[in-house]
């Protein structure tokens, strides 16, 4: 496979307006990702699919993942004044919140060159309303079970999946269990007893 | 490979002679027939065989003489949290390297054997037996440390190679420590005769010779 | 509770209500290889619509390994797919070695081959059993083929201590070392493999029923099964040259020398020779291993297993399972408990035709079809 340097040019020759870019991964296993946003993922899966210079024709995997709001204390010396009206500098703590998003990474492999695997990342806006992004199963069929999979655990918005529902929770099941912060609901329950008596567990 | 469908009907012929092969075969030797009246019959398991977990104790306390120190390694990898240790402390509150309360939920133990894996003290080892069925969750299947107690001569019983392994492993340990406490202690009464031997030398300066009455003769 | 249901690929047209049945094929039933169930709509016997349900099964199997250490994971992943334990495993701890850089001494990696093989014979068996169960052959096949199996699970069960959840394999290595005698039974139960593929073969291949009931059924082109993301079998049986042990080098393959069994015309009647076929070739790498197999440790001695730490990165290895390809996701954060750990399942993906697949056929080819797939339900749901 090519370096993903030159695929990451050979993409923006054919699609000048695409925005990607190249996430390094620093441990030894060297798969560094692709970071495509949202407007241009489609083409640039369409472009790798069908450019006979990659031939990306089969997606092996599609997994969610959920990156929480990081909170960063920062302590810097900011310019103010002491009691004495004299200029000296105070040291203060600033907390910003780096926020955070859902992000669904696609492995793609090449049947025809035998090569792979292409790791390209999508991450939406944030975790809360901004959770929308296209589905790649117009392109490859085998992410239709994995993307409802993704929608049932995480909570992405798949637009233009033609058959988004839930996949291995039931349908009235509330929530998205697969995220970092979720509570499972207390499920004491009160049962009968063989004497017919209401009897909490 | 040939077209199968050469006669109408050969084909399932063909298949019969290998069922009625197998039929009459199961009569004669254990080859073809593969099962045995269990209960009155049975196979004798591998000896690498596991299930569920024991602990091993030496000598003739099953309590005292258990090879646990209540470090509670077990209890950490565990992947389904079934192992409850509850170690003992004496009236000062200091740890006494034994469990008081030592609990495996056999409900919900998956035999993975990691608890005997990361054991340090090879104090626990993994059953073969397997008739536990019982009526009830709870009082018959949360197995206590009397319960797990079972000496080395049962160990040796259901896995010769691995007890003997563990007994020359354990023995080559102790010899080990008793090796390096001898080093140790020949180290201490050595610094102590150096010791003294110096503090003689340093007394010997400080009082001046007496003179000696009758060395001049 | 039926789910919404929609429209695509639009093929169920136009569906009135006169006329056609709407029937649930499962979760209980003797054939569908577990806890799965399938909405169908008949049009008389003519399946018309086919949608899948899942769930059944699933064991939280994701999030229980983001709260345990790696070492703890390793046992649940026996049970995904639970006939071959053997290969969840060597594909959970290549991941994990490609996660971290840990090496895999000589002896561990034949050790490896010969296990994986010989899961793959007693895989490929019990789907051979079970097809024939499913079109209503009873026992016979089962028994014959279980026969065979078990003489294989007793060899795991002497070296590993369980017949089916193995945990055997570690970040390194193996677990421990053959025991007495082993590799003379090892070498017996190989030596008799070919009599029960001959015995099989004269059985099932020229049978007329099985041959009419699988011959154009269930056909699948090749360029289809590539974009579905079929692997393993299924997407051999269609005529594609893919498998992963000789795409992506892993573990030793390199140095045995087996062929790829490819069948012509994609039906069910292919996938269940080709399995045939493939258990053959496994016999080929089983007979080299024995032979060559070096002596060595079978565990890096600077690997550890509790209390692993790999360093910030992420990783994605796959094997070559009976079933297709098993992928393992993981995200590390160098703290003990994987970031996010994902099991890539052929199972569930290969199930990703099984509407197109069924449509137009009669009711009792969905059972064919379902079965040719060869799924397990602890994978498609984990």
């Amino acid at each position: 496979m090519l370096p993903l340097e030159d695929i990451r040019t050979q993409i923006m020759e054919a699609l000048p307006g695409a925005a990607c870019e190249i996430v390094p991964n620093p441990g030894p296993s060297g798969q560094d990702s692709l970071l495509v946003d949202s407007a241009s993922v489609l083409d640039v899966a369409r472009f790798l699919r069908d450019d006979e210079r990659h031939q990306f024709d089969y997606c092996s995997n599609t997994s969610g993942v959920d990156w929480l709001d990081q909170k960063v204390s920062e302590t810097v010396k900011v310019a103010g004044t002491d009691a004495e009206g004299q200029a000296n500098e105070v040291e203060e703590t600033l907390e910003r919140v780096i926020p955070g998003y859902l992000e669904a990474v696609y492995h793609l492999y090449s049947v025809a060159l035998s090569v792979g695997p292409l790791v390209l990342r999508v991450r939406t806006g944030n975790r809360s309303e901004d959770v929308e992004i296209p589905s790649l199963t117009p392109l490859w069929r085998s992410c239709e079970f994995q993307e409802r999979e993704i929608f049932d655990l995480y909570g992405i918005r798949f637009s233009g999946h033609p058959d988004l529902r839930r996949l291995l929770m039931w349908d009235t099941f509330e929530g998205h269990p697969m995220r970092r912060d979720y509570q499972a609901p207390d499920e004491t329950l009160a049962f009968a007893s063989a004497n017919g008596k209401e009897d909490a567990s | 490979m040939k077209n199968p469908l050469t006669l109408p009907g050969l084909g399932i012929l063909k298949g019969m002679a290998v069922t009625a092969r197998n039929l009459v075969g199961s009569y004669y030797g254990t080859k073809r027939l593969h099962t045995i009246s269990y209960p009155e019959e049975r196979l004798a398991l591998p000896e690498n065989s596991r299930n569920f977990p024991f602990l091993v104790y030496d000598g003739e306390d099953a309590d005292g003489g258990l090879r646990c120190t209540a470090c509670r390694i077990c209890e950490k990898e565990c992947p389904p949290q079934v192992i409850t240790i509850v170690p003992e402390r004496d009236e000062n509150g200091k740890l006494t390297k034994h469990p008081t309360v030592f609990d495996i939920d056999l409900n919900a133990c998956m035999s993975c054997q990691i608890c005997v894996e990361v054991c340090p003290f090879e104090s626990i080892k993994m059953d073969s037996a397997f008739e536990y069925s019982s009526f009830e969750h709870v009082e018959s299947l949360v197995l206590h440390k009397s319960d797990l107690a079972k000496p080395n001569s049962y160990y040796h019983d259901i896995k010769p190679t691995e007890a003997t392994a563990v007994d020359a492993n354990l023995e080559a340990e102790r010899q080990r420590k008793a090796e390096a406490a001898a080093k140790k202690e020949a180290a201490l009464q050595a610094k102590k005769a150096a010791a003294a031997a110096k503090s003689a030398a340093a007394d010997a300066e400080k009082t001046p010779p007496t003179p000696d009455t009758d060395a001049s003769d | 509770m039926n789910p919404p249901v929609s429209d695509w690929p639009t093929r169920s047209a136009d569906l009135s209500d006169d006329g056609i049945l709407e029937i649930s094929m499962g979760p209980q039933h003797p054939s569908t290889h577990g806890v799965f169930r399938m909405n169908v709509k008949l049009d008389g016997e003519t399946v018309v619509w086919l949608k899948p349900v899942f769930g059944y099964l699933h064991r939280n199997h994701e999030k229980l390994a983001e709260k345990m250490s790696y070492l703890g994971s390793m046992p649940y992943t026996d049970r995904l797919d639970y006939f071959s334990s053997l290969s969840n495993n060597w594909a959970y701890a290549l991941s994990v070695e490609k996660l971290t850089g840990i090496e895999v001494p000589e002896r561990a990696e034949y050790l490896r081959v010969l296990l994986a093989e010989l899961t793959r014979l007693q895989n490929h068996s019990a789907f051979l059993g079970f097809l024939l169960g499913d079109m209503g052959a009873w026992g016979s096949a089962l028994m014959y083929a279980f026969r065979e199996r078990d003489l294989i699970l007793d060899l795991f069960e002497s070296l590993t201590g369980s017949r089916m959840m193995c945990n055997y394999m570690r970040f390194g290595g193996c677990r421990c070392d053959l025991p007495e005698g082993w590799l003379g039974q090892a070498r017996k139960v190989v030596d008799g493999f070919p009599a029960f593929l001959d015995e099989m073969e004269q059985l099932l291949v020229g049978n007329e029923i099985l041959v009419a009931r699988t011959q154009g059924v269930g056909v699948l082109a090749g360029a289809d099964a590539i974009n579905a993301g079929l692997t393993g079998p299924m997407l051999r049986a269609s005529g594609v040259d893919y498998d992963i042990r000789k795409v992506d080098h892993y573990g030793i393959y390199d140095r045995f020398d087996f062929r790829v069994p490819l069948g012509e015309h994609g039906d069910t009647y292919d996938r269940f020779m080709i399995r045939l076929l493939e258990m053959r070739e496994s016999l080929k790498i089983l007979d080299a291993v024995l032979r060559d197999l070096p002596e060595g440790p079978i565990l890096d001695p600077k690997s550890k297993s509790r209390g692993l730490r790999p360093p910030v990165g992420e990783a994605y290895t796959r094997v070559e399972a009976p079933k297709g390809e098993l992928g393992f996701y993981l995200i590390s954060d160098k703290s003990p408990e994987p970031y996010r750990y994902r099991v890539r399942p052929p199972s569930l993906i290969n199930l990703t035709l099984l509407e197109d697949m069924c449509l137009g056929s009669k009711i009792a080819d969905v059972m064919v079809i379902l079965g040719s797939i060869d799924i397990v339900l602890g994978e498609v749901d984990r």
